[in-house]
């Protein structure tokens, strides 16, 4: 079956004590595509992201990775679904403890088992990628800028060369000019890999330059999905007031 | 409100919930040990962290602990001639009571505090959560080396106490109380029982191993960024503290009888 989407999200549903986050969410990634989902802060963007990878439990619902329904899974069969994953936290995530190759080799030396001088030539790869020389490979990741570290971030979720790889606001603290460079590499990585990508932001340049589709989260349910070039013309009113990122709008009932 | 019978249930749940989670984190812990991987490399550096670098605390800690119970005894066996009694209490004294506890509440205070602080940090800035995507159990990889290095070196440590401490009531017993030197090391030699020893070894590993464990349990319970890792360092220091003397007391105890 070649339409088994890669990644499908049925129905999942997560509250904290009283508070729902995830109301019903409906979506669905085919192979090879790149979705950016937008939403304000607060919304539940990561949330979704750690039900994907499994840090958190959804309460209910289904998510399928190739069509295998992946909630349940515990121990090794979770690992066996993680290979496929790549990820970049919202906040890189680095390992203080290890060096600059060492965080990018890691899930080759821990996760597959890889020797280090391999693992390590495949490392200052991957940090060429993200326009990382070898002379940073030894540095320590604390001593990086906030750019350089979501670089290094990029590289450790691209190195093992995964099925999906999922951003968290990949641009998110970075100025305008580096928040372009990140895109771009992420544009760049992707193609070469050819995975499919579910990337998280509320920064619209970055939605398009990222994105084959975007999907709106809004009160715990997607309320728009579509192709990137329809968003300029799409009749959701709430769409509509993000990209512009008009105060006036259904939104403004519910600020608070 | 107040109704106390309300506070205390409360209490009461408060207590149950924590020990649920404590259980449950303890098991986790421990299986981790026995399962493969097991991280030579990591366990050796923790080792080395919580061992070699607690030393001159430690060491501090046990020269003037030793040198003040030389004193201390002396002035009290005094009041019945029967000051030659110095050199045995002082080497019992601090093999079965105070090498361990005084070590294991200055370990808790640094190895707990670190731990608590360091193992936070990685909670708070999604380290941990990275660890996982990237197939690494956080149990095997973080809280088994930092137990099993703790277990091990404390009572290596606590042993160079007994030492350092045997040594501080030495020099006291000869510069300032007259003792002969050949006697008084005979005196304590002859006294000491290898259970001395033995029992306060057994304390140490018991000590090291709770400190690691509050250390680890209240890091990777921390929440809402550097507040949340303060609170947790203190918790680990305070819990791990009076858990030292709780258990010491059951381990005394245990050995009580032999
Ligand atoms: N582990 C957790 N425990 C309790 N509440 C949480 C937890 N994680 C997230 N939340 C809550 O869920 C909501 C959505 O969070 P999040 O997904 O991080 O938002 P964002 O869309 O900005 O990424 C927030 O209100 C947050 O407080
Ligand atoms: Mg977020």
């Amino acid at each position: 079956m070649t339409d088994t989407p890669r990644l499908e999200l049925i129905d999942v549903h997560k509250s904290f004590g009283t508070k729902v986050v995830l109301d019903g969410l409906n979506l669905s990634l085919a192979k090879g595509e790149s979705v950016v989902v937008i939403g304000g802060s607060g919304t539940g963007k990561s949330v979704m992201l750690k039900c994907i990878l499994g840090l958190l439990q959804p309460d209910q619902g289904q998510i399928r990775i190739d069509g295998e329904d992946t909630v349940d899974l515990r121990g090794a069969a979770r690992e066996r679904v993680l290979t496929k994953f790549g990820m970049l936290f919202q906040s890189a995530a680095l390992f203080d403890s290890l060096t600059v190759w060492e965080n990018v080799a890691f899930g080759l030396i821990e996760g597959a088992g890889m020797e280090r001088e391999q693992a390590r030539a495949i490392a200052i790869d991957k940090l060429s990628k993200v326009g990382m020389g070898e002379d940073m490979a030894e540095a320590d990741p604390a001593g990086l800028s906030g750019g350089m570290r979501k670089r290094v971030g990029l590289a450790r979720a691209i190195a093992t060369e995964p099925d999906i790889i999922f951003f968290d606001e990949p641009t998110t603290g970075l100025d305008p000019i580096m928040g372009d460079v990140i895109n771009n590499l992420i544009t760049e990585c992707v193609q070469d890999l050819g995975a499919t990508t579910l990337t998280i932001s509320h920064d619209m340049s970055s939605a398009r330059t990222i994105a084959d589709r975007v999907a709106m989260l809004y009160n715990g349910k997607i309320i728009w999905a579509g192709a990137v070039d329809q968003i300029d013309d799409c009749d959701n009113a709430f769409v509509d007031q993000f990209i512009h990122g008009r105060e006036e709008g259904p939104f403004a009932l519910e600020v608070t | 409100m107040n109704n106390p019978l309300a506070v205390i249930g409360r209490f009461f749940l408060a207590f149950l919930a924590t020990f649920g989670r404590l259980s449950i984190f303890t098991g986790k812990s421990v299986s981790a040990i026995v399962m493969p991987p097991f991280y030579w490399r990591l366990c050796l550096q923790q080792m080395m962290t919580i061992g070699y670098y607690s030393l001159p605390v430690v060491g501090m800690t046990a020269l003037f602990t030793g040198a003040v119970l030389a004193l201390q005894i002396y002035l009290g066996s005094a009041r019945f001639g029967a000051e030659s009694a110095v050199p045995n209490i002082v080497v019992v004294g601090l093999t079965r009571e105070l090498g361990p506890v005084l070590a294991g509440l200055m370990l808790g205070g640094r190895v707990g505090a670190a731990i608590a602080a360091e193992l936070g940090t990685m909670k708070v800035t999604e380290q941990l959560d990275a660890l996982i995507t990237l197939q690494t159990n956080p149990f095997r990889y973080l809280v088994v080396p930092r137990l099993v290095a703790a277990t091990i070196t404390t009572p290596i440590l606590v042993l160079i106490a007994d030492i350092i401490g045997v040594m501080g009531g030495y020099l006291v017993g000869i510069h300032r109380l007259g003792f002969n030197s050949t006697v008084y090391l005979k005196n304590t030699f002859d006294f000491m029982e290898t259970m001395d020893v033995a029992s306060g070894l057994v304390k140490a590993a018991v000590f090291g191993f709770l400190i690691a464990l509050m250390g680890c349990y209240h890091g990777f319970n921390s929440k809402g960024g550097a507040q949340g890792v303060g609170r947790a360092t203190t918790d680990a220091v305070v819990s791990s503290l009076i858990l030292i003397l709780i258990a010491n007391y059951f381990v005394t105890e245990a050995f009580f009888s032999q």
